[in-house]
């Protein structure tokens, strides 16, 4: 599955996405921690509290929430704008 | 020209013109007894440093959704509420650059001082937008908020 970033999280992975190989379904935390495994020296970064995930470019707020293979998952910084 | 419908919600880079908003949300508007503004822009200092430039990232294919929830969130909230405009630059900005414009009309001022204050509280914490400012010693990504994120809790 693909996961995208943003911002500061984006420019520390140096990348805009990730493909991860992971079974779908899957939860919002498992995978969190496939790419903590893919990037460990940002595991400060992408952990619970760090990343705000958004499916479906929807804010999600619940680590156990399912993603299918249908779905636009992406993982970015708490937001700054306004 | 700018477009007259209810929820006018844009993200762009160009800037705004605050004269021709207003004109936009008396135009025909006979109803409303109130209405309130907030613009937010680049300001000069921030977290101990002189900021030079604001650069702000999004997420397009989120950004507009987010902005259209939080609008409905309001007008669930205040059904009194009449028109609502909001517009929020992207892009590379400057000192004193206008960054967002949010203006709401209702028949009476508490909804539209109420609502324009919640839409600015959520979109601080729930808006994809990141700023990354330029200071003397090089770029930074601003940092969130604690407070920011506590004003959410008076809603």
């Amino acid at each position: 599955m693909k996961v995208l970033f943003f911002a500061q999280l984006r420019e520390r992975l140096n990348c805009d996405s990730a493909e991860l190989d992971i079974e779908l379904p899957t939860l919002v935390t498992d995978v969190r921690e496939a790419l903590i495994a893919q990037f460990p020296d940002h595991a400060d970064l992408l952990k619970d509290g760090k990343a705000l995930v958004a499916i479906n470019q929807e804010l999600i707020n619940n680590e156990k929430a399912t993603i299918t293979a249908a779905d636009e998952v992406a993982f970015f910084p708490p937001v700054t704008g306004g | 020209m700018v477009d007259k419908i209810i929820d006018y919600i844009r993200v762009q880079e160009a800037d705004f013109d605050i004269n021709a908003e207003y004109q936009v949300m008396r135009e025909d508007n006979r109803e409303d007894g109130a209405i309130v503004f907030f613009v937010g822009q680049v300001r000069e200092m921030n977290q101990g440093s002189e900021v030079t430039g604001l650069y702000l990232e999004h997420y397009p294919a989120m950004t507009e959704k987010s902005l259209q929830g939080i609008v409905e969130q309001a007008r669930e909230r205040w059904p009194v509420l009449n028109r609502i405009r909001l517009i929020h630059r992207v892009g590379q900005l400057h000192i004193s650059d206008q960054i967002v414009f949010v203006a709401v009309s209702s028949s009476h001022r508490e909804a539209a001082f109420e609502a324009c204050h919640f839409i600015m509280d959520f979109l601080k914490n729930r808006a994809p937008f990141w700023k990354k400012e330029t200071i003397a010693s090089g770029d930074r990504w601003v940092e969130a908020l604690q407070k920011d994120k506590d004003a959410l809790k008076k809603w």
